[in-house]
């Protein structure tokens, strides 16, 4: 079985009810018309793709059809399709050794689960992974951790609850360099994006890296939950601007919700999607595939 | 295209809306679409938003809008009170069980907050007199069980945990627990779990089963998209909740989820999760949120946290003082204490009508900043508190040293003290006359 195949079966849930909806709207108007379009959209805001991606995405196919002239519904389906995969820039996570990695984001996306799936990914590969425990602000957040360490097989570095986060990570820089550890991913606390001080922390975070360990590559990604909404443009825009986040990953994608929202902050910060979440167990993880992404949808 | 939060965008409606004397139909249509927008936009439920607009149409076009002699306010009128309509009525209570031990429930997606909300539902309750046991019946997640104990410890609530084993014979355990230790409430702290998950739902249908709460509380993270109405429906439809609780309701998110999951499941929406402290719960209030939602402010959870916060007695002492002029650096670090009591100021000043989060751009409220006010002022003598004006370069050093500030932050404070104690005076010739006992926040002035 392909990946292709894969991703499609294992996106079963999400994709079923929008592409019933696209299949029988499709099937019912022979002709394309403006109801077509309009009934597009609306299938579209439904998977929270959001106003704008979609009005952007519906005029750009409007244009098409009249251009093109799309005729039959099924054209339609196909040129929507390639203008959904059209709006994720084409980069590819690229992990030179030594890197650090920042993983962020708000409360509850499913950070510190990431972490062990990523960890395990990376050590599959054959790369030596150091995991620093710098969200010591939530109850039981380095334990959660270690557990995920322990399972993958790899070392954490933690302190104690409400220590300074940047100590962690220094230590685990440390840790990393002694060590030769190719990967030192850093799991940070949930934190609001509306939240200033935390974001200052953040920033710290990424200047310690920056400091402490000239040679590395720091890569900042920002977990975005699939049930969320419209707020993680918001999410995604701060965080971007104050960690400098080079891509995301989608969490949560073996639920209903589409995950639309990450063609909307694709659309509006030219962020990739790199990974997807889609179970609790340490292989759950994905790459995510636009034209898969996209395929499975509908 | 920036995010814009709905109060913003419909601001920007009933701008236009205030602009003209009467309303067409045309402008009405005008304004809903604008609406449609932004609750879209605001992550409401799509159908929702149908029925709402709808709602809101039919009662705008036609005469009372036409009629009235200020139609936006009119119009903003109709639109608070079918937003109101919507997530009401209020209900915040918990049902509380009128034989021994109240069970309450907890449940929801993975990542919505409940754990976190458990806690705070347990200070809640042990702040109304009750006597709270917290269950840990989450045994998937890695340290979960680690988590509620340490949330437990934080609010002095007992936990009970009986380690991996089944969720139903840990929820019957503690039950007889509670009994044998006398707590009045049990609160089950369940693992998150997606709707569609087959296995996990009817491990819930077994421990409802089993001890039968008297209330079934769904936890939903505001920031919820579309898909809200799904979840809160599957979970609804097989478990019959009793209530919703709404959380990190403190981020910029309008939280359009509430009106999502209430319009769906008809289920009262009972408490709101405000911040990552574990006071930070408060009931809901549907009229509250409506006038959040429209940009009104939260004016009645203000005046209702002031008067909590501030001690009437110490606000008269101060309103004397300055009657007298001898408002001293003491006294301004009473006032932040005071002021800090209330909560954080981004959340009290969203509760100020007039400031909305548009105009709030580019203030920066920095919590720490009054964490070095008060630094500065406890690091000056007695004398220097009463009488600023002796404090020389020397002492400045002193005092920044002291409170590990810049004499720049020192300089700082000293003239913005100085400052302010010139427009109270002003303001307090002003108040002269007027009645007596009407306390004032004078560093409230932006």
């Amino acid at each position: 079985m392909g990946f292709f195949d894969s991703l499609k079966q294992r996106l079963a849930k999400t994709r079923n009810a929008l592409a019933e909806k696209v299949e029988s709207l499709l099937k019912f108007s022979a002709r394309i018309d403006e109801d077509t379009l309009e009934e597009l959209e609306e299938i579209l805001i439904t998977a929270d793709l959001g106003v704008n991606a979609t009005e952007k995405l519906i005029s750009q196919l409007r244009e098409k059809v009249k251009a093109e002239k799309i005729r039959s519904p099924e054209e339609l389906k196909e040129a929507l399709k390639n203008e959904i995969v059209k709006v994720f820039p084409d980069k590819k996570l690229d992990i030179v050794s030594p890197t650090i990695i920042l993983v962020v984001g708000v409360n509850g996306v499913g950070k510190t689960t990431t972490i062990g799936k990523l960890a395990y990914k990376f050590k599959s590969e054959g790369k030596k992974v150091i995991l620093a425990a710098a969200d010591t602000f939530r109850a039981a957040a380095a334990e959660q951790l270690s557990v995920w360490g322990n399972r993958v097989g790899v070392d954490v570095i933690k302190h104690q609850e409400g220590a300074d986060p940047a100590a962690v990570l220094y230590d685990a820089i440390q840790a990393g360099k002694a060590r030769r550890a190719d990967i030192i991913i850093c799991d940070t606390a949930g934190r609001l994006h509306t939240k200033k001080n935390l974001m200052e922390e953040l920033k710290k975070l990424y200047r310690v890296s920056e400091k402490e360990y000239k040679d590395a590559q720091i890569i900042s990604l920002l977990v975005l939950d699939a049930t969320t909404g419209q707020n993680a443009i918001a999410q995604a825009r701060i965080f971007k601007e104050a960690v400098n986040i080079s891509g995301l990953i989608l969490t949560k994608m073996d639920g209903t919700a589409k995950g639309g929202v990450a063609v909307a902050v694709a659309s509006e910060l030219n962020l990739p999607v790199f990974f997807i979440g889609v179970g609790e167990s340490l292989e759950d993880l994905q790459e995510f595939d636009p034209k898969a992404f996209v395929e499975a949808i509908f | 295209m920036a995010f814009e939060a709905l109060t913003q965008k419909l601001e920007a409606v009933f701008k236009r809306l205030r602009g003209k004397g009467k309303l067409s139909e045309a402008d009405v249509k005008q304004a809903m679409r604008e609406i449609r927008l932004a609750l879209l936009e605001a992550d409401v439920n799509y159908k929702v938003v149908k029925d709402f607009i709808q709602k809101v149409t039919e009662r705008a076009v036609g005469q009372e809008v036409m009629e009235s002699l200020t139609p936006a306010q009119q119009v903003i009128k109709i639109v608070h009170d079918e937003l109101i309509r919507l997530m009401g009525p209020k209900d915040t209570k918990i049902n509380f069980s009128q034989s021994k031990v109240t069970t309450i429930m907890l449940v929801g997606l993975q990542g919505s907050g409940k754990t976190t909300t458990c806690g705070k539902l347990g200070l809640y309750l042990s702040k109304m007199g009750k006597r709270p046991l917290l269950v840990a019946a989450d045994i998937y997640r890695p340290a979960a069980i680690k988590q509620l104990q340490v949330v437990g410890e934080k609010v002095g609530l007992p936990v009970f945990t009986m380690g991996g084993q089944d969720p139903v014979a840990i929820s019957k355990a503690a039950l007889e627990h509670a009994l044998r230790f006398n707590n009045d409430v049990v609160i089950i702290d369940t693992a998150g779990r997606l709707h569609v998950d087959e296995e996990l739902m009817q491990e819930l249908i077994n421990i409802k089963e089993a001890i039968k709460p008297d209330e079934f509380l769904l936890v939903v993270d505001s920031m919820t998209g579309q898909d809200a109405v799904n979840v809160a429906e599957a979970f609804h439809n097989r478990l019959q909740l009793t209530g919703l609780i709404l959380t990190k309701l403190d981020g910029d998110s309008r939280g359009g989820a509430a009106l999502s999951i209430k319009a769906v499941t008809g289920c009262p929406i009972k408490f709101v999760g405000m911040g990552e402290k574990l006071t930070d719960l408060e009931p809901f209030y549907p009229d509250r949120m409506a006038s959040r939602i429209l940009g009104m402010g939260d004016v009645l959870t203000l005046i209702e946290k002031a008067t909590a916060a501030i001690d009437q007695e110490k606000a008269r002492q101060l309103e004397e003082k300055i009657r007298r002029k001898e408002f001293t650096l003491e006294d301004f670090l009473e006032q932040i204490k005071q002021v800090r009591k209330m909560g954080s100021l981004d959340q009290i000043m969203s509760m100020i009508p007039g400031f909305s989060p548009q105009k709030l751009q580019g203030i920066e409220f920095d919590e720490k900043e009054l964490v070095h006010i008060e630094a500065i002022i406890n690091s000056m003598t007695k004398e220097e508190r009463q009488n600023p004006s002796i404090i020389n370069g020397s002492r400045r050093k002193r005092i920044a040293m002291g409170s590990g500030t810049s004499v720049q932050d020192v300089n700082r404070l000293l003239k913005q003290f100085e400052q302010t104690k010139k427009l109270m005076k002003q303001l307090s010739e002003l108040e002269k006359g007027r009645k007596k006992g009407r306390f004032k926040l004078p560093f409230f002035n932006f």
